[in-house]
């Protein structure tokens, strides 16, 4: 339980201070994402009385937990699933989804893909910390080419995913990547994600000083931000590299931004065909004795 | 001013490394949970609540001069 | 408008079950022999103002259902064998953050890909202990079209009044055949109950002892925070308290447990005198009821009890029915699964004795009336 003052700060107002302080390390990134959720929503113009949360398993996954609106803390992996539910079932209400690496990539890549796809109106952030913070520091589909994790002792051996790339291919309409080292540029996408009807996902590459710092020797916070720094590429100066320099780069940047057809609205679209039913008078129904 | 909470600080320092005008310090002071909190030099803060958004623990705030 | 009678598929009941229930939200993935429901589903529910999903798998199936579930709707799923398998995961999250939702499994032979076109009713353990952890979840077992149309119906009003995922375990044979179906006129439904508001702190999990609380919608100004951790009342995860989870778990179990008696949904026919019980569920009841009723014909002493809701399993009812029986016969689709429980119930005062049959094809009324004359 935290006091909150009128010098608390300044999304204190957004969270539950009976919960804090929250569980992440000191220095984690997760924290830093949290704030740029909120100051990229109050750039957005929409209201956070409007705002639901759903998120999976992971440290990540933990945010919506601490942010003082409704929120659904689901399965590994299943957040997109629970949130193309919710979200269809009162279109009306912005959708956030909040999920890691793990969550989103190994685990949940099936549902990544699909609600890409469908194009359905969530904004996604997704918190790239290339490990796995809450099982202790495991290798992840995210993690460089030759880093360290307790299940990767020798070294990563895989090529990494792009998680932003993947959503871009997958048919997003809104993808950008920024690293916790660009909290005013992630405010930035996230804003643009909120206000893009339609599929959004923001690739927030984050610092896990505690597993990821400690496996591969950048042991502080502060080493891990300036790491970002260092190996930060605009994807526009990317698209005239090889792959052979870009391997351990973070490509940052808007993926895409290309506003289409949102599923919720196609499906509305073919209930104003089929019936004289308006949607909205469903919404709720579970409530109705008719 | 700058109030800093030291309730929620956990000592991670990234208020020092991103402050374009070196107000915060990596300091000794110990606060009760044992957690090395920064010291920061008010004077030289221009309100540009870089700190704010870096920090993870929403430990600080940085009020208007009215 | 009065009873209307309509001659249906049992998958085509189930659909038609739903919506009538209330339900407008169906998300699902295909799979024989349940695809008519989704396909039905997404032909109707448009025309309804509803809304149909075909999910990428039966896990995000679940998931979009409940999600749905906290956006306010009846929400069903409807799957098969290796579907059910898959949704286990969120059916324990469905337990724990006790949200309503209806499954509709319509069995197969099994295990793995097994006999996808033929019947059986090998997931009644699964039904009972496929998620991990302790807890308790309410099947049906509907063995007509009729009962299609109407246990789904019921399995809404289970699913809101107890707040828990209630399974409706039907199988490819009831799925499949068709039957004169009455739909009635008005069916009895039960709204979701919403909490009221409050100045205070607002108590999510407050439950009564054995009970259930409001379930407010996503919106609705409460801010829930919903999560399959181990929860306290304010639904905050707590997870290193001992007595959190105890109260918790015991709840969760509870509030279903000590009401089995109360929502048991029993058949009997000739128990009076009945020295010989058959005891059956599902699709082999109706062969069962023949055959009781030719070893009546025979002079034989032998009564006929039907469960419509298998779990949770009315142990107290069922020992005084059967209490002056001496031997218990149970007709299952599978090698022995609902057997075990009811040899544990009533085994210490009749003989209970298993007429199992696999491999698609169901009991004939000959094969259980040759066990009932075989003392």
């Amino acid at each position: 339980m935290v006091e909150v003052t009128e010098h608390s700060h300044r999304f204190m107002k957004y969270l539950r201070p009976e919960r804090l302080p929250h569980l992440f390390c000191p220095g984690c990134g997760n924290g830093v994402v949290m704030n740029t959720i909120f100051n990229g929503l109050e750039m957005s113009g929409k209201s956070f009385d409007n705002l639901n949360m759903v998120s999976g398993i992971g440290c990540s996954s933990r945010i919506p937990g601490y942010v003082k609106c409704d929120s659904l803390h689901t399965t590994h992996g299943r957040a997109l699933a629970f949130a193309t539910g919710l979200k269809i079932s009162n279109p009306h209400r912005d959708v956030i989804v909040v999920t890691g690496d793990g969550d989103a990539s190994a685990i949940g890549g099936n549902h990544l893909i699909h609600a890409a796809r469908r194009n359905i109106d969530l904004t996604v952030i997704c918190i790239n910390n290339d490990i796995y913070g809450m099982t202790g520091g495991q290798i992840s589909p995210t993690s460089p080419k030759g880093s360290f994790a307790t299940t990767a002792p020798y070294g990563a051996t895989d090529k990494p995913f792009n998680i932003a790339q993947i959503a871009r291919a997958s048919g997003a309409s809104y993808v950008a990547k920024y690293t916790t080292a660009q909290p005013l540029q992630l405010s930035m996408a996230i804003k643009d994600g909120l206000n893009n009807k339609g599929f959004s996902l923001i690739e927030a590459v984050s610092q896990c000083p505690t597993y990821y710092g400690r496996k591969n020797k950048i042991r502080t916070p502060v080493e891990m931000i300036k790491w970002f720094e260092e190996n930060t590429i605009p994807i526009e100066q990317a698209e005239s590299m090889s792959e052979e320099e870009l391997e351990g780069k973070i490509v940052t940047g808007v993926y895409v931004n290309n506003p289409r057809t949102e599923f919720v609205e196609a499906l509305d679209k073919i209930i104003k065909q089929q019936s004289d039913i308006n949607p909205d008078d469903n919404i709720k129904k579970a409530y109705m004795s008719d | 001013m700058i109030y800093l909470n030291e309730e929620l600080c956990k000592g991670c320092f990234l208020c020092v490394n991103v402050c374009p005008k070196n107000v915060y310090t990596p300091s000794d002071v110990i606060n009760h949970k044992g957690v090395k909190v920064p010291i920061f030099d008010v004077d030289k803060c221009i309100k540009c609540r870089l700190c704010t958004l870096m920090c993870p623990d929403q430990a600080i705030d940085i009020e208007d001069d009215d | 408008m009065a009873d209307e009678h309509y001659f249906l598929q049992g998958n085509e009941a189930c659909a038609l079950g739903a919506i009538a229930a209330g339900c407008r939200f169906f998300a699902g993935y295909p799979i024989t022999p349940s695809t008519e429901i989704a396909e039905i589903m997404s032909q109707r529910l448009p025309k309804l103002g509803g809304h149909f999903v075909q999910m990428e798998d039966e896990l995000s199936a679940l998931g979009a259902i409940i999600g749905a579930s906290w956006g306010g709707q009846k929400v069903v799923t409807a799957t098969s064998g290796p579907g059910m398998s898959l949704m286990q995961e969120n059916i324990g999250y469905a337990t724990m953050t006790e949200t309503p939702i209806v499954i509709i499994n319509m069995q197969r032979g099994s295990p793995s890909t097994g006999q996808p076109t033929r019947s059986a009713q090998a997931d009644m353990m699964q039904a009972r202990w496929g998620s991990h952890g302790d807890y308790e979840n309410i099947t049906l077992a509907p063995a007509s079209v009729q009962e299609c149309f109407d246990y789904v119906i019921k399995a809404f009003n289970l699913a809101e009044e107890y707040r828990c995922p209630v399974l409706v375990l039907a199988d490819e044979i009831v799925g499949h055949m068709r039957e004169k179906v009455t739909i009635p006129e008005k069916v009895e439904i039960v709204p979701r109950k919403a909490p009221e508001k409050t100045d205070g702190v607002y108590l999510p999990y407050d439950a009564p002892e054995d009970g259930v609380s409001p379930m407010p919608a996503f919106g609705d100004g409460f801010n829930m925070h919903v999560t399959g951790l181990t929860h306290d009342k304010r639904g905050y995860p707590s997870t290193d308290d001992p007595q959190t989870h105890i109260d918790l778990v015991n709840r969760l179990c509870n509030k279903i447990l000590s009401k089995r008696n109360e929502m048991a949904m029993i058949e009997t026919e000739f128990l009076d005198d009945a020295d010989t019980i058959v005891l059956a569920y599902g699709i082999p009841s109706r062969s069962a009821l023949t055959a009781v009723k030719q070893a009546r014909q025979k002079g034989q002493k032998v009564g006929y009890i039907k469960l419509g809701i298998v779990w949770p399993f009315p142990e107290e009812t069922l020992l005084e029915l059967t209490k002056n029986a001496k031997r218990i016969i149970v007709p299952e689709l599978n090698l022995g699964q609902v057997f075990l429980e009811v040899d544990r119930v009533l085994g210490k005062h009749a003989k209970v004795e298993l007429v199992s049959k696999i491999g698609g094809v169901l009991h004939t009324p000959k094969e259980i009336l040759d066990k009932i004359m075989e003392e």
